[in-house]
C-alpha cells in the first residue's frame, strides 16, 4: 500500500447468494468507520462508483461455474495484492457444487426450456482451485465479526487469523449441551470450523457444517460415529454433500462412504 | 458507444446498485428503439435440480441459499409449500412467529433498498457511503433500521443472514417470551424512523411515468398479506395459490438465465412487488400506516413505478406496527414444532418476499426425498415487466447522450429493487444503436 494512501478495496461475486457480501452492510455499526478508513473502489452491489485496479485487496465472494468468471477471476487475481475469500462458495463452490456429482445438462434440461442458452462449466469450482488465494474466511455466510476481525488486521498491517478448532469447542465454551451424545442427532459439529458460534446446537439441532472442514478434521471416523448410532449411510452422505461438500475433506469421505461395503 | 453508418451501439455492461448481476442491451436504428433485453447472466446455480433427492428436512436451509438478502421468504415459502403436501397445520402461534420472520426481513430488505441503493439516485451519489459523506443523520437512520430487522432476525432464527430456526411444522426453537419482549424499545425506535422514512421519501421530486400495469400481489382478508392468501390482481383475478401455473407461465429467453413470466392467457407483463402491494392491500394497513400512506406524497393507488421508494417505507411502518402487534401477544408455541408423518405428496405456497410475490411447489416421495421442486421469485416475474416498463421510457429520451440514457434506465430499473441471484436461481446494461 502506498504511504498515507487509503487501501483500496474491491468486492467481486461470482456464482454465489450475495449474502457474504451482503455481510459487510450488515456491519451496520462499523460501516461508515470502514468506508473511511479504505477506498471503496469496485462494490457494485452497493455503489455505481467503478475504479480500475490495481487493488490492494480485493474481497471475492462465490464459486466459479462459468467460462466467463474464470478469465474475470484471473484477472481480479492480477490487479490484487491481496485475495480474500468469502464464504462456503468461494472456498468450496458451495451448495451449487452439487452437480459436480450430476450431469448439468440434465440440470439445463430440467430447468430450462432452451438448455442451448444456457452457458456452464460441468463443475463449480473453489477460488483457489484457479488461482493464489492469500486468506479464506469461511461460512455459510460468513461471520460479519470475522470479516471485520480479518479487515482491521489488514489495515494495522498484521496477519488475519481466525480460529482453526471445531464448532465442538464453541458448544463447550457457550455450555450447550452436545446434541449428537445427548440425544443421537447427527452432527457434523466435531469436524467443522468454529466461527458461528454453533448456532446450530443452540436451536436443538446438528451442525450441517456450513464453515467447511476444520484443520486436520477426522470426517471418516465421525461418520463411523454417526452410523453406529443408528444415521443412515444415505442421511450421512447428505450430510457431507452440503455446504461444504465440495471441499476436498468432506468430498473424499463422501467417496469413501459411498464405496464401502454395506 | 460506437456508430457505423447510422448504426449507434452504447452498452453498459454491469448495473450497479441491485443486487445480483445484469445488463441491458438496447438496439437503436435510424433514431428508434428496435430492441431491447434485460440482459441476465448471472451464472445459473440449479437449486431446482439439486434438491431432487434431497430430504424434506433439508429444504429450507437449502432454499435460503438462493438468496443472501430473502432467505427469510424462500425458506418459509419452502417450508409452508411442504406443510401443505403433507396437511400439516401449524397453529397461531406459530403463524404469529413467521409473521415476525417476515417482518423483520422486509425492514432490513426495504431499508437496505432505500437508504442505500435508491436513495443516492436522487441526491445525484455513487451510493450510500458517499450519500453518508454529506447526510451522514440520514444514511445513519437507515443502517440503524436495517440493524434492527436484522437483530429481529437473529433473535428468531440466530443469525441474520440464512437464519437456521425454520423447519417443517414450526421452529427448531422458539425464543422465550421475555427476549421477545427485549424487541420491543428497538421496533418502537424503528417505527419512529420508519415515519420519518415516509416523510423523508415524500419530499423526493418523482418522475412522472405512469404505464399501465396489472398489479399482482396475495390478499388476505384480514391483514396484510405476507405468509398466505389468495392471489388477486387489479384486473380481476382472484385465485387460489394451487392455481398459480395455470395463470402464469415462465418463458425461456437467450439473453436470460433467468426466466420471464406472463400471463398465461394473453402473454402480458405484470408488476409484483410493494407497489402492487399497497395498492392492491391498502385496506389492510394498520392504523399508523394507514396514516402515513394518506400523509405521504403519493395518493393510492398509484401507478408510477418510482413511488415504489414510497410504498417501501409505508411497508416499514407497517411491518413494524405489525410487529409491535405480534411482540406484545407473542406466547411461546409449545411444541415449538409439530410432529408430521411423511408420505408422497404434492403441495405449493406463496408468499410475499420483499420484492414480491414468490411461489414455490414441491412433490415428494413416500420416504421424504424431493422429486420436484419449482421456483418462482418476484424478480424473474417482473423481468418482462421491466422491459417493457423501459420501451415505455426510452423513445422519450434517444435525444440524450448514451450516459444520460443509461443512468435514466438503470433508476428506472432499481425502483424494481431486483433481485438477481433469485431470479437465476441475474442485469448488464448494452444500448446497440443502428
Amino acid at each position: 500500500m502506498a504511504e498515507n494512501a487509503k487501501p483500496r478495496l474491491a468486492i467481486f461475486k461470482l456464482a454465489s447468494c450475495d449474502g457474504c457480501q451482503l455481510q459487510l452492510l450488515n456491519l451496520e455499526d462499523e460501516l461508515l468507520d470502514i468506508a473511511d478508513q479504505v477506498e471503496i473502489c469496485y462494490f457494485p452491489e452497493a455503489t455505481s462508483q467503478d475504479l480500475d485496479g490495481p487493488y490492494d485487496v480485493a474481497l471475492v465472494e462465490g464459486s466459479v461455474t462459468t467460462e466467463t468468471d474464470l478469465q474475470r477471476l484471473r484477472e481480479i487475481r492480477r490487479n490484487s495484492q491481496t485475495l480474500i475469500t468469502l464464504g462456503a462458495c468461494a472456498n468450496a463452490g458451495g451448495i451449487q457444487a452439487l452437480r459436480n456429482t450430476a450431469d448439468v445438462e440434465e440440470y439445463t434440461r430440467a430447468i430450462y426450456a432452451n438448455p442451448s442458452y444456457i452457458h456452464t462449466l460441468a463443475q463449480s469450482t473453489p477460488v483457489a482451485a484457479h488461482v493464489t488465494v492469500d486468506f479464506a474466511i469461511s461460512g455459510c455466510p460468513i461471520s460479519r465479526r470475522q470479516l471485520l476481525d480479518v479487515l482491521t488486521a489488514l489495515l494495522i498491517g498484521r496477519a488475519p487469523e481466525l480460529p482453526r478448532y471445531s464448532v465442538c469447542v464453541e458448544c463447550k465454551r457457550s455450555g450447550t449441551v452436545c446434541v449428537l451424545v445427548s440425544a443421537g442427532v447427527a452432527c457434523l459439529g466435531p469436524i467443522t470450523q468454529a466461527g458461528c458460534g454453533a448456532l446450530c446446537p443452540s436451536f436443538h439441532r446438528g451442525c450441517f457444517g456450513c464453515y467447511g472442514p476444520m484443520e486436520s478434521a477426522n470426517p471418516d471416523s465421525l461418520c463411523q460415529n454417526l452410523m453406529a448410532r443408528g444415521v443412515s449411510r444415505a442421511e450421512t452422505l447428505r450430510l457431507l454433500n452440503g455446504f461444504a461438500g465440495g471441499s476436498e475433506e468432506f468430498r473424499s469421505a463422501a467417496e469413501k462412504l459411498e464405496k464401502a461395503p454395506l | 458507444m460506437t456508430t457505423t453508418s447510422g448504426v449507434r451501439t452504447i452498452r453498459l455492461d454491469l448495473m450497479s446498485r441491485i443486487e445480483g448481476e445484469a445488463g441491458l442491451r438496447l438496439d437503436v436504428r435510424d433514431g428508434r428503439l428496435a430492441d431491447l433485453k434485460l440482459d441476465i447472466y448471472e451464472p445459473p446455480r440449479f437449486f431446482e435440480a439439486f434438491l431432487r433427492g434431497r430430504s424434506i428436512r433439508e429444504v429450507p436451509d437449502m432454499t435460503a441459499r438462493i438468496c443472501g438478502i430473502c432467505p427469510i421468504a424462500h425458506q418459509l415459502t419452502s417450508v409452508q409449500a411442504i406443510e401443505s403436501a403433507l396437511g400439516i397445520a401449524p397453529g397461531a402461534e406459530i403463524r404469529a412467529l413467521r409473521r415476525l420472520l417476515f417482518c423483520a426481513e422486509w425492514i432490513e430488505s426495504h431499508a437496505l433498498h432505500i437508504y442505500l441503493l435508491q436513495l443516492p439516485d436522487f441526491f445525484g451519489k455513487s451510493g450510500g457511503l458517499a450519500l453518508a459523506a454529506e447526510k451522514p443523520e440520514l444514511v445513519r437512520r437507515g443502517l440503524e433500521l436495517k440493524k434492527i430487522g436484522n437483530e429481529m432476525t437473529t433473535l428468531l432464527g440466530g443469525r441474520a443472514v440464512h437464519p437456521l430456526s425454520v423447519c417443517i411444522g414450526g421452529f427448531w426453537k422458539a425464543p422465550r417470551r421475555s427476549e421477545v419482549l427485549e424487541l420491543r424499545p428497538h421496533v418502537e425506535s424503528a417505527l419512529e424512523a420508519s415515519i420519518e422514512t415516509v416523510r423523508l421519501v415524500s419530499s423526493l421530486t418523482l418522475p412522472e411515468f405512469t404505464p399501465e400495469y396489472e398489479f399482482v400481489a396475495l390478499a388476505h382478508p384480514h391483514e396484510y398479506a405476507m405468509g398466505d392468501g389468495r392471489i388477486v390482481s387489479s384486473r380481476g383475478l382472484d385465485l387460489s395459490i394451487r392455481e398459480f401455473e395455470q395463470v402464469f407461465l415462465e418463458e425461456h429467453v437467450a439473453h436470460s438465465t433467468a426466466l420471464h413470466s406472463v400471463r398465461a392467457d394473453h402473454g402480458s407483463s405484470y408488476l409484483a412487488g410493494p407497489l402492487s402491494r399497497l395498492n392492491l392491500n391498502y385496506q389492510h394497513l394498520l392504523p399508523g400506516a394507514r396514516q402515513a400512506a394518506d400523509e405521504s406524497s403519493v395518493s393510492w393507488p398509484c401507478s408510477n413505478p418510482y413511488a415504489g421508494i414510497v410504498a417501501r417505507a409505508v411497508e416499514m411502518v407497517q411491518a413494524c406496527e405489525d410487529s409491535l402487534r405480534v411482540i406484545d401477544a407473542y406466547r411461546e408455541p409449545d411444541p415449538p414444532r409439530l410432529d408430521y408423518t411423511v408420505h408422497a405428496a404434492e403441495g405449493c405456497a406463496a408468499t410475499e418476499a420483499p420484492r414480491g410475490l414468490l411461489y414455490h411447489r414441491y412433490r415428494i416421495d413416500d420416504q421424504g426425498l424431493v422429486q420436484s421442486a419449482r421456483i418462482v421469485p418476484p424478480t424473474a416475474q417482473n423481468c418482462r415487466r421491466i422491459e417493457d416498463d423501459l420501451r415505455l421510457l426510452i423513445p422519450g429520451i434517444l435525444d440524450r447522450t448514451d450516459a444520460e440514457i443509461l443512468d435514466a434506465c438503470e433508476k428506472l430499473v432499481r425502483n424494481y429493487d431486483p433481485c438477481i441471484s433469485c431470479s437465476v436461481h441475474a442485469l448488464r446494461l448494452r444500448i446497440n444503436r443502428r
